[in-house]
């Protein structure tokens, strides 16, 4: 994934776009727009990350100025307008979580993927991220891959749970 | 064991899915008041019942309602809000995990009091796995009647939906909300006009927390006078606490308003006491915003009394010397933590946080963390606490939203009661690399000089 620079070829599957017409059925005839942050975030899981060719394709399905989604999807910090591994690791960093550990677990992680903070690992699998709270600061240290929220984190549990997404790295969605 | 109103079926198996929930006695609420209620009748509940709003800004959610404008023809929204985003607040997760019904229950319930029509949940986009259960528990709901057209029928018509946002702590501000729910960037409405006139795409609209909306299930079952009965002076009810930091049993607990914070911190039924046999150091109450209590001023207030798990007594002394119970957020810290590193750290996430609309926000935020930081690493001066004092006190109250209050509170309050400690990491610079600084000397105490 990180390889490429720009997607070519872009098109949700048919189920996909079932989905997306069934969330635009959510809001009033002339306030689809409010699709946008959902439908964005299928956009990301189909594609990987979101470039100017991805973010002009749900443009066009929303009928909405490409513009009008640039400005979101640089505002919200879960979407990536750069390339990012398969599985991104997101460590809460913030009050609770930090004081149970969080640092060492970032640490951990950086030393055993040989990343840094924000860096993607060369096979392309894993990109580590530090981000703010995520609801979890009662089963802190915890982290976030894709969907799922793996808490009280141990070494052991990291090692596991690394495992496990570089054997699949899609289990992290649950579906669209 | 206190009275639970919300969780007291979180733990029976299956409960997240209709018919366990419908079996012990989900929906009555509905049937209620579409049946016996007018939607005035409802709102009459919830005003008697004293409930407060519990996103974190305790306001009486009977008068916000009664606040809504109801022009001819024009459509009324009610927003639920599940952003939840405030560090140390983890709450309204656990309520829509494990007992999704409630929140829908209380949305349709509430949705007739306000002649809203549509209705949506706005919920955090890194908890889309609570976004699918919800979506699950919505489709039971339309399945079995209580959604849709002419519910039960009474002639009235809900549409649910639930809609994600994208990481953005600022989405939790009510008109952020309102933006983000548009498809747009995250930034906070100049006020007036307020949501209850110009709301979600210009129509009037009420936002709500979630708790806020799970809580009007029992008023309306067993009505506003019983509700007010828990609890303690206008501090009605039962409220959900997230409980986080060095304490042996962290985790989510509803407690009846009112019990005494040394309960709360230390029985076994709670928080279990401190973790390791430390030493209590401070505690923030009310999630990262509020002010930060020395443990000295956490289970008394300054003059002496048992302090309570209420809004008013938690906020006994003001600013000086007390917090405010905020979103149920608390942390709890032992005496090997370091003030100046947690408030760098909250700092940061505010840094981080701010939409950027309003300069003082913008820039002192960062300016804020800058300063934390070589603080916390050991190269600040002794001018610097002076420096953060001056700025969070010029982005205090000058802000489009209260995003800016509160970053600024935080870092007041640790300069308030933890000098010693900044100027130890000033006088120290080798050792505060080091360790900790430790307990803050057990003094009496002296009204802050700052
Ligand atoms: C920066 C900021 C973040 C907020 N985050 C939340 C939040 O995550 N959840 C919430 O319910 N209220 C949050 N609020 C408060 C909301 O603006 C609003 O007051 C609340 O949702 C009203 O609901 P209530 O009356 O039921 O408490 C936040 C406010 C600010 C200023
Ligand atoms: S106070 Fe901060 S977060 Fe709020 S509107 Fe201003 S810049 Fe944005």
């Amino acid at each position: 994934m990180s390889a490429e620079t720009t997607h070519s070829q872009i098109a949700f599957p048919q189920e996909t776009l079932a989905e997306v017409n069934r969330i635009l059925g959510l809001f009033p005839e002339d306030n689809k727009k409010s699709a946008l942050l959902r439908v964005l975030h299928i956009a990301q899981a189909e594609f990987g990350w979101l470039d100017v060719p991805v973010m002009d394709y749900v443009a066009r399905l929303l009928h909405i100025n490409p513009v009008e989604v640039y400005e979101v999807a640089t505002f919200y910090s879960m979407y990536d307008t750069k390339p990012v591994g398969k599985v991104k690791l997101e460590v809460c960093r913030t009050g609770p979580c930090m004081i149970e550990g969080a640092e060492k677990i970032v640490k951990y992680i950086e030393d055993k993927l040989g990343i840094k903070d924000g860096e993607t690992t060369a096979d392309g699998v894993f990109t580590l991220k530090t981000v703010e709270c995520l609801g979890a600061c009662g089963y802190a240290p915890m982290l976030q891959a894709g969907e799922q929220f793996h808490e009280h984190l141990t070494e052991e549990k990291v090692d596991a749970l690394i495992e496990k997404y570089r054997a699949n790295p899609r289990a992290n969605y649950m579906g669209m | 064991m206190g009275r639970k109103l919300l969780l007291e079926h979180a733990n029976i198996e299956g409960i997240a899915s209709y018919d366990v929930y419908r079996k012990n006695g989900g929906y009555r609420s509905v049937e209620k008041a579409l049946k016996t209620m007018t939607p005035d009748e409802v709102v009459e509940e919830v005003k008697k019942s004293g409930l407060r709003g519990r996103g974190g800004a305790g306001f009486p959610t009977g008068m916000k309602w009664s606040f809504l404008a109801k022009p001819e023809g024009v459509p009324r929204y009610l927003l639920c809000n599940a952003d939840e985003s405030e560090p140390g607040t983890f709450k309204d997760r656990y309520l829509m995990e494990k007992i999704p019904h409630l929140l829908i229950e209380g949305m349709i319930t509430s949705s007739f009091a306000l002649g809203a029509n549509q209705s949506y949940i706005y919920i955090r986009g890194e908890y889309m796995y609570v976004l699918r259960i919800l979506e699950k528990a919505i489709a039971e709901a339309y399945a079995n009647g209580w959604l849709g057209k002419n519910i039960l029928g009474s002639g009235y018509n809900l549409d649910l939906a639930v809609s994600p946002g994208a990481g953005a702590y600022i989405c939790g501000e009510e008109t952020a909300l309102i933006e983000s729910l548009e498809g747009k960037r995250g930034n906070p409405r100049i006020k007036p006009p307020f949501p209850a006139v110009k709301g979600l795409w210009g129509c009037p609209t009420v936002v709500n927390n979630v708790e806020t909306i799970a809580a009007v299930v029992p008023i309306v079952n067993d009505g506003g006078d019983e509700y007010a009965k828990i609890g303690i002076g206008k501090s009605t009810g039962t409220k959900l606490i997230s409980a986080s930091g060095n304490i042996r049993k962290p985790g989510v607990y509803e407690i009846e308003l009112g019990i005494s914070v040394d309960e709360f911190l230390n029985s076994e039924e709670w928080c279990g006491g401190m973790k390791n046999g430390k030493r209590l150091k401070a505690c923030v109450p009310g999630g990262s915003s509020v002010p930060i209590l020395p443990h000295f001023l956490v289970t008394k207030t300054a003059a002496g009394e048992d302090r309570l798990m209420s809004y008013e007594s938690l906020a006994d002394g003001g600013f000086a010397t007390g917090s405010m119970l905020g979103s149920g957020g608390f942390i709890v810290y032992d005496e090997d933590q370091c003030i100046v590193r947690n408030t760098w750290n909250f700092t940061r996430f505010y840094h981080h946080e701010s939409c950027g609309q309003c300069s003082p926000c913008r820039e002192g935020t960062g300016w804020m963390e800058k300063v934390l930081h070589r603080l916390e690493y050991g190269h600040g001066k002794m001018e610097d606490i002076d420096l953060l004092w001056d700025i969070q006190r010029k982005i205090e109250g000058n802000t489009i939203c209260p995003l800016g209050d509160a970053a600024a509170w935080p870092v007041a309050a640790a300069i308030r009661h933890f000098r010693e400690e900044f100027e130890w990491h000033v006088n120290e610079p080798q050792a505060c690399m080091q360790r900790n600084y430790g307990l803050v000397a057990e003094k009496v105490f002296a009204p802050a000089s700052v």
